[in-house]
């Protein structure tokens, strides 16, 4: 039993789950699992170090990843605004790493020290082209850690970068936390090639992935290539083939990577969406509502992208009305509205600024509206 | 030397893609020649890194090679990640002027200071080469380019004392006339540790050369040779005599402890320290 802070949880797990190379640039309100690894990585012969910028953060982890270490860095919007080329070189490259956006008020600087949910597209569409993100989020201490684990062993299996996308209250709040053993935590490595295997970059969904410096000639590259690592510059089917497949290798397990916490999803008038640190006042809206005798659910996304559409249009099937209550001016409530499809009035519920929450009234008072506007 | 040098043994049968006359063709072949004497029968103990640009494409994909394409500027941070988790391979990154010394200058000078123990081979053809002959930081001060048109109206960089200052342990500059100064400088890099730079003033007729004035690759290589000032006769020239001359020699060559050396130290003292 610990006491930890979300951002401690965060460096635990992924001490846990194998990293062995950090890299990162200092940023509020995400500082303190670049300072915790500092501190443990040494010890268990892992490597952590400061680079000049969050460009050069990327890039090493990258390096890192490919020299055969698990690899992780963190940070915060602004930060993860310079990250977006490495993200989608790491896309490309099918380079398996793990990077941490503990969101802040944006956009620029906004308020450095004060939560906010206004990455959640970026998490999604931040670098340029064609891809697909796997973006995990954590609303507990708890699933700090175990969603670090997850990152890590999505990352491995699927050979791609893996956003935790945490927030600041998340990050910053203290809990109870029961580590689970190293004996009960799945591990998941990526698959090394056989002797004598040349296709590095396809002819599987998800290839064998080799470190350098193992004689194997490995050719990396960001710019369009074949199943060999060779430029294809021009090639309008060899473009196709590669980013149809980066893309493919993900949505089309969309429904293995889809991960919620559900209640009264197939049966409930008003239904909520939400991620992150405003699903935790939806617990509380959903109990007193209930009490009113307003059936009411909520599917709370611990996985945000692929977005389980299919989830949300199930809550439709019997919901007059969706609230999706975010801190941000609607992102989520788009993505929301799209599986809806008309099927059920969607509502947004927004806040942003200094830090606060949505809180269980604000939401109750919702709840309370729109069933008395749609009923 | 056991065999005579054949440079094919170290590469992959891909067309080169760099156009006639390009200093990227002479900077390969010293390259090669240079692992070649040093007795390097294949590149096994090798990881080339580049960025973006013509350079770039010295290694990737044409070295039979571990070899990362990375973005532009970002060779150096990749190069940084692969060195420090495997300290036991010899890291080599080329590039160009505008992916070291411009878009990636802050990285360049990062590693220098931290001592990284890696080779960083600068192609300075002067331009922007594969974008089309744009002005790049290292451009002389008027030269025309396409987007300085009237001639380019800022001062270059000096890339070779810039790595000095920022801490680097081998800086040497040459031109590609200086094949064999150049060669042996590659050998000597190739068996010392620390942050090493050579910085390789390239021709580039197709992009700068013929704006620049230049009408082929030999009139630029002339234009090498009768502005070449070794730097032992530089140090004694006033500043005003030195504009548009290109200084060449060996700049630095000291020896500090590299970055993985220190961080190691580091490691080990931290697993002395008992948890608190």
């Amino acid at each position: 039993m610990h006491f930890w802070q979300g951002n401690e949880a965060c460096a635990e797990g992924a001490l846990a789950v194998g990293c062995r190379f950090f890299a990162g640039y200092p940023i509020t309100p995400s500082s303190e699992i670049a300072e915790l690894l500092s501190k443990r990585l040494p010890k268990v012969g892992g490597i952590a170090i400061q680079m000049e910028d969050e460009l050069a953060s990327i890039g090493a982890i990258v390096g890192a990843s490919w020299a055969g270490a698990k690899s992780m860095t963190a940070t915060s919007g602004p930060g993860f605004s310079l990250m977006q080329e490495g993200i989608g070189y790491a896309f490309m490259t099918e380079t398996p790493c793990v990077i941490v956006d503990v969101q802040r008020a944006g956009p620029s600087t906004g308020q450095a020290t004060k939560c906010g949910q206004g990455d959640i597209m970026q998490a999604r569409w931040g670098t340029h082209g064609d891809y697909s993100a796997i973006v995990l989020s954590p609303n507990s201490v708890e699933e700090m850690f175990v969603l670090t684990v997850r990152a890590f062993n999505l990352a491995e299996k699927y050979r791609t970068p893996v956003i935790l996308l945490a927030d600041e209250i998340i990050a910053h709040m203290r809990e109870q936390i029961i580590v689970p053993g190293s004996e009960t935590l799945e591990i998941f490595d990526r698959r090394k090639p056989e002797v004598g295997e040349k296709a590095f970059f396809g002819l599987e969904e998800v290839p064998p992935m080799p470190s350098v410096g193992e004689g194997r000639n490995v050719v990396v590259t960001g710019s369009t290539h074949d199943e060999y690592g060779i430029r294809v510059t021009a090639d309008p089917v060899a473009h196709r083939k590669l980013v149809e497949r980066l893309n493919s290798k993900i949505q089309n397990h969309a429904d293995t990577l889809a991960d919620f916490e559900g209640y009264n999803v197939e049966e409930c008038e008003v239904g909520i969406v939400s991620c992150g640190c405003t699903s935790r006042s939806v617990y509380e809206a959903v109990e007193n509502a209930e009490k009113k005798g307003i059936k009411t659910g909520y599917v709370r996304l611990r996985a945000i992208w692929p977005f389980p559409s299919w989830i949300i249009k199930k809550m439709a099937e019997t919901a007059k009305s969706i609230i999706v209550p975010e801190m941000n001016l609607r992102q989520l409530y788009y993505e929301v509205e799209r599986a809806v499809s008309g099927q059920a009035h969607v509502t947004a519920l927004n806040k942003i600024g200094g830090g606060e929450l949505i809180t269980p009234e604000e939401l109750m008072a919702k709840i309370i509206e729109v069933r008395r506007k749609y009923d | 030397m056991t065999e005579a040098f054949s440079p094919r043994k170290y590469l992959r049968d891909i067309t080169p893609p760099f156009c006639p006359g390009c200093g990227a063709y002479t900077v390969t072949n010293i390259f090669l020649r240079a692992v070649h004497e040093l007795g390097h029968e294949d590149f096994a103990n090798f990881v080339f890194c580049s960025g973006i640009g013509c350079s770039a494409w010295i290694p990737s994909p044409h070295f039979m090679a571990d070899s990362v394409h990375t973005l532009h500027g970002r060779s150096i941070p990749v190069a940084t990640g692969i060195k420090l988790v495997r300290p036991d391979v010899n890291v080599v990154v080329f590039g160009g002027d505008g992916d070291i010394v411009g878009i990636g200058l802050s990285h360049f000078i990062h590693a220098a200071r931290r001592n990284l123990d890696i080779l960083v081979i600068m192609v300075n053809n002067m331009v922007y080469g594969m974008t089309g002959g744009q002005v790049a930081p290292t451009t002389p001060f008027k030269t025309v380019t396409t987007t300085t048109p009237y001639g380019s109206f800022e001062q270059p960089l000096d890339a070779a004392r810039l790595a000095v200052t920022a801490g680097a342990c081998y800086v040497t500059r040459w031109t590609t006339m200086n094949i064999n100064e150049l060669k042996e400088s590659i050998k000597e890099a190739l068996k010392t540790r620390g942050f090493r730079f050579i910085e390789v003033i390239s021709q580039c007729p197709t992009a700068f050369g013929r704006r620049a004035g230049f009408k082929d690759a030999g009139e630029m290589l002339k234009w090498f040779k009768e502005n070449t000032v070794p730097i032992e006769q530089a140090e004694k020239m006033g500043e005003n005599k030195l504009i548009s001359k290109i200084v060449v020699g060996e700049f630095v060559k000291k020896q500090r402890p590299t970055l993985g050396e220190t961080l190691h130290a580091m490691m080990e003292e931290a697993k002395k320290q008992i948890e608190d």
